[in-house]
């Protein structure tokens, strides 16, 4: 099905299934404990070895000399694989640093070695044997001062431009009669997500089956080939269940790359999962950016000019964070400039996280907007409404898809009871608490992919849906059925939905806020294949047909949809695509975060005590998953405003506190209260869904507001993140 | 993880004998800290002996008027004794602020003494670590060390002691009760028990080795208010930045100490005298010689902060 004119009325409108707040069908599965995660596959491979991972010990530099002798003869011990005994490996194409190290070394606990052993225990001890003497080399692993040395990164469909200019920035800025000029800082974050990356491989001869832990089972499947030099078609990716990505697991890593060379090694089954340790040196993060950021208004507070440039670091070949996306878009202002730079860093690889680009970038601009509003004596909210635009504002002649932002901002403030906040910072106390309340924007641009599912049907009328989609923990499989039982005119529960499989259709994959549209849209292309094909069956004409209650009715004619099934199952598959709608029109995702906070008087420490997020996202196909899809979201960004913060050796090049007691993200206890509402809106340029995403939505903004927030409370303005208190103590009041 | 052989104990005297006759042999009580550390080779027994169910789980009062705590009353029993919230307040205080409830349930009154640091270098080893691997060097100088002790420190460690028992039991004064391998028994004060670095960062504590902690006793109750003020980035289940553990009593003398600062929970008493005079005196002779680092300078002010509220609070 090619998308290429806005959607009209069609099957989904009806919103029997669509749009309810449904329970999410793999609930039970979850909360039983049932459903098969990659390491706990014991229902496809009874009697796996285990690998377990050695990890460089030097940022950069060669191996020597590897010992392997006294690891080779521990009990158990079944296979070594090292770089030395692989074989020939190209590199994935989405991967910047080779996943098995040596001799050279890129990064620090770059995978060195593989050691599979009987039991799990047995590697882990054998692999303490490992002896490995390395030659170390010099890096670059401080990003300041490595500014002086980036450069403009090489533009791709991912990054974009590395550079805009709108009219004059810098003229207009230095006519303006109201100017800011400030530098903020985000540090390197760490996914953190619960599930370790996990793998268990197994060959059939030269045809290999890893069960994982992936968001992009395409991409999985594409990488694993070219990196151990197969077909495609020789590989099979099963991912049908996932604890947690957030970005950290869309690309082939290490423990799939070494699960298959080590069942290769030993002959038989592996499983492999990252030790927690590993996982923040070892995989991809979100990087550090230096961003700086200068408005220029008129009094009014009409802005003329923008410009924010933002510097990243990555290994040599790897691309920036896109912290300046959302100022090329969010706010009119004639004169405008945005630019990146790329520093060449020995740290490990940058990569996306969760909202890449908008998230560390609206954490920055939001807290320049609020310091603008200031120097303008504007209320905050007023000063962004005054600054809304319903075109790009880079290519006026491309108007917004839909952009309620303003609604979202208005309501944003009447619900969370803005009138009462003070204008003027630290005047709000309670016994030892300085209260503080503050709001940002949100954004994030609305991704359009190509996504194809198939659909069958059985005589009993029950519909399987097949597709390569990943439900990461968000919900796929509740929408998927949700899209399937709406367009096929039958209750949730004779629907069955496969996903994350190679074998299935590929779809759009889980990432960038775009599953959710994108995935459900596929579906519905081929359920609307399957009800052509249905009609013609029972020798209905298929406009004319309507699906409802798992029945086919033409006028006063009514059949059972199994019936058309009767002589064997019907199979329909499709995949959605798309025209130029997202070229013609600029398609974002809108809200408002408003946040309260306290800060101890004494000890500086801030704690959130209520949290609001209004979303403008299009059609919310379950407001109960979006929901938890937002708060999450928005306790993930407390997490950056607060506390998260991959700590940097800048002498020995890694992140030094890489687990989850050194890096620590929210408790329960930092997010006490949280509320989100939803606009009710459809965008009918995005999808036959008229959908948009909104899993990353929800972050972008936060940090900002709870920065913004804590300056409201204190009176102190930091801008680099996390907001901790030791930035900030000895500026507080005195104690009495 | 090395395999390891593994025995009950019999009895408190036999697991001190089997001990020092399994040399590198270790206690293991509730284990949430040795196995973590044996995960990762930071620990490596040989040997370990399970000391539960050696009879030392209970909580009972003393001839002059105090507790005798045994060494394998869980953090979460001794926080929920009816006798320890009514006339020591502050150690449920501080037992309560720690970890989590389910690691409580298992943490043991002399493991939680016992518990290793929390400094990140600690747990690379791929990184040198002087109480690692003594003579090794400390990754922490010059490094990430936000966390780490600004005083009682040295050139081989700077390392803090993480447990927040061990500052309401320096305040308390209470003492740790063992038994050797010989079978002789001794009372060590809290004051002596914990060592610091010094150029032996890997020794932590007095305990001879085999030396086998059976409880943790109590003095008599001294009254006043009970506070514990634990200061960390999140809000629950942190390590403290820094802590502040104090009684206070209505003349406005009193007892503090701090955690999170040092090698091992850090009282000066000479400093306590400076009590009535408010927080910045005591912090003048309790914090003296301070040596912190760039990335932790801010445990100097947020101590005497932390301090002038807890002094406020236990006045209002
Ligand atoms: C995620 C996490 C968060 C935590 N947060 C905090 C916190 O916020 N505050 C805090 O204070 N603590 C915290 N802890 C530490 C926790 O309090 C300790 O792990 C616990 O108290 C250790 O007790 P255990 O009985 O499990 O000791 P074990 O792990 O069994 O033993 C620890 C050590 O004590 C020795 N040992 C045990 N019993 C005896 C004995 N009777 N005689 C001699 N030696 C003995 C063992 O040989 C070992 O060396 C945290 C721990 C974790 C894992
Ligand atoms: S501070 Fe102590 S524990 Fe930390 S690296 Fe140095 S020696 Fe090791």
């Amino acid at each position: 099905m090619k998308f290429d004119t806005p959607a009209t009325t069609n099957p989904i409108d009806r919103l029997k299934v669509v749009g309810q707040p449904l329970d999410r069908i793999d609930g039970p599965l979850k909360t039983t404990g049932t459903a098969p995660y990659a390491y706990e596959r014991h229902d496809v491979v009874a009697d796996p070895a285990y690998g377990h991972v050695v990890g460089a010990a030097i940022a950069k530099g060669r191996i020597q000399r590897m010992d392997l002798a006294a690891a080779r003869h521990a009990p158990g011990v079944l296979a070594i694989v090292t770089a030395a005994n692989a074989g020939t490996l190209d590199k994935g194409s989405f991967n910047t640093a080779r996943l098995l190290g040596g001799p050279d070394i890129e990064h620090y606990h770059q995978a060195v070695a593989l050691v599979v052993a009987e039991s799990f225990e047995q590697a882990r001890a054998a692999a303490e044997l490992v002896r490995i003497d390395y030659a170390p080399e010099p890096g670059s692993f401080n990003l300041r001062a490595a500014a002086g040395s980036a450069t403009l990164p090489h533009e791709n469909d991912i990054t974009g431009p590395a550079e805009t200019h709108v009219g004059d920035f810098t003229e207009a800025f230095a006519r303006a009669p109201v100017t800011l000029d400030e530098t903020y800082t985000t540090p390197d974050h760490s996914h953190a997500m619960m599930e370790p990356h996990a793998t268990l491989a197994q060959w059939d001869g030269d045809r290999l089956t890893v069960w994982t832990s992936n968001q992009m089972i395409a991409w999985a499947n594409a990488d694993l080939a070219k990196t151990l030099g197969l077909p495609k078609e020789k590989v099979r990716v099963v991912s049908p269940f996932i604890g947690g990505g957030f970005g950290g697991k869309l690309f082939l890593r290490a423990d799939v790359l070494l699960a298959a060379l080590g069942a290769r090694a030993a002959g038989r089954p592996v499983k492999v999962a990252l030790q927690r340790p590993l996982i923040a040196n070892n995989t991809t993060h979100r990087p550090a950016t230096i961003q700086r950021i200068r408005l220029g208004a008129e009094r009014d507070g009409t802005i003329t000019a923008i410009a924010h440039e933002s510097l990243s670091g990555d290994l040599k070949g790897g691309g920036p964070e896109t912290a300046v996306n959302q100022t090329r878009l969010l706010y009119a202002g004639r004169n405008r400039m945005t630019a990146m730079r790329l520093a060449v860093l020995d740290l490990p690889e940058g990569n996306a996280m969760r909202a890449p680009g908008e998230a560390p970038g609206m954490m920055a601009l939001e807290i320049a907007m609020d310091e603008m509003a200031e120097k303008l004596g504007l209320d905050p909210v007023e000063f962004r409404i005054r600054n809304d635009t319903q075109v790009d504002p880079e290519n006026p002649q491309r108007p917004f898809s839909s952009r309620p932002f303003i609604e979202c901002l208005r309501l944003g403030a009447e619900r969370f009871g803005w009138s009462a906040r003070s204008p003027r910072p630290g005047q709000r106390r309670e016994g030892q608490w300085l209260i503080g309340m503050a709001m940002a924007a949100a954004f994030r641009n609305n991704l359009l992919m190509k996504s194809g599912a198939r659909v069958r049907l059985d005589k009993a009328g029950r519909v399987t849906v097949e597709t390569d989609m990943t439900d990461i923990g968000t919900g796929s499989y509740t929408i998927i059925a949700q899209t399937a039982a709406e367009t096929m005119g039958v209750p949730m529960e004779q629907v069955v939905v496969r996903l994350g499989d190679s074998e299935f259709p590929v779809s759009a994959g889980s990432g960038g806020q775009f599953g959710a549209n994108n995935a459900t849209s596929g579906v519905y292309a081929a359920c609307v294949k399957l009800r052509e094909e249905v009609a013609r069956r029972l020798g209905f004409n298929s406009r004319e047909a309507e699906f409802s209650d798992g029945e086919v009715r033409v006028g006063n004619r009514t059949i059972a949809l199994g019936a058309a099934a009767a002589e064997g199952e019907i199979v329909a598959e499709d995949f959605i695509e798309y025209g130029d709608l997202d070229k013609t029109h600029q398609q974002s995702t809108f809200g408002a975060h408003f946040v309260e906070v306290a800060v101890d008087r004494a000890t500086g420490e801030a704690r959130i005590r209520r949290m609001l997020a209004v979303c403008a996202a299009g059609r919310i196909l379950n407001p109960k998953s979006a929901r938890s899809q937002v708060i999450g979201a928005m306790t993930m960004g407390a997490g950056a405003a607060l506390m998260e913060e991959l700590a940097v050796d800048t002498r020995r090049g890694f992140f030094v506190n890489h687990d989850l007691a050194g890096y620590e993200v929210p408790v329960h206890a930092d997010v006490p209260h949280q509320e989100v509402i939803f606009l009710d809106e459809t965008d009918p340029f995005s999808s036959p869904m008229k959908a948009k995403g909104v899993g990353e939505l929800g972050i972008c903004g936060v940090g900002a507001a709870v920065a913004n927030a804590i300056y409201s409370a204190t009176g102190v303005r930091i801008r680099d993140y996390p907001i901790t208190l030791d930035k900030y103590l000895d500026r507080l009041p005195d104690v009495a | 993880m090395r395999s390891f052989s593994y025995e009950r104990a019999a009895s408190p005297a036999q697991a001190a004998e089997a001990a020092i006759h399994n040399p590198g042999a270790k206690f293991i009580a509730g284990g949430t800290n040795l196995l973590d550390l044996m995960k990762l080779q930071i620990e490596a027994p040989p040997h370990l002996i399970d000391v539960n169910g050696l009879g030392l789980d209970e909580i009972t009062p003393t001839e002059d008027g105090g507790l005798r705590v045994g060494a394998l009353v869980s953090n979460t029993r001794l926080a929920a004794d009816m006798r320890i919230r009514c006339d020591y307040a502050l150690l449920a205080r501080a037992l309560l602020s720690g970890a989590s409830g389910q690691l409580r349930n298992k943490a043991t009154t002399a493991g939680n003494l016992l518990q290793r640091t929390r400094c990140p270098y600690f747990y690379d080893t791929a990184q040198p670590c002087n109480k690692r691997q003594p003579g090794s060097g400390c990754s922490a100088i010059g490094g990430v060390s936000r966390q780490l002790g600004v005083i009682g420190t040295s050139e081989a460690c700077i390392a803090t002691h993480p447990s927040d028992m061990a500052v309401a039991l320096r305040v308390l004064d209470a003492e740790v009760e063992t038994v050797r391998a010989d079978g002789t028994c001794r009372r060590i004060a809290m004051a002596d028990f914990h060592l610091l670095p010094g150029d032996t960062p890997h020794i932590e504590t007095m305990l001879e080795p085999g030396e086998l902690i059976t409880a943790v006793v109590l003095p008599h109750p001294v009254g006043g208010r009970h506070i514990y003020r634990k200061v960390r980035d999140r809000a629950s289940y942190a390590f403290a930045l820094v802590s502040i553990g104090a009684i206070v009593q209505p003349d406005g003398s009193g007892r503090v100490a701090v955690g999170g600062v040092a090698h091992k929970p850090w009282r000066v008493e000479a400093a306590e005298s400076e009590l009535p005079r408010g927080a910045q005196s005591v912090c003048e002779r309790l914090l003296a010689g301070a040596r912190p680092t760039r990335d932790n300078a801010f445990k100097i002010t947020l101590v005497e902060r932390t301090l002038r509220a807890v002094l406020n609070e236990a006045r209002g």
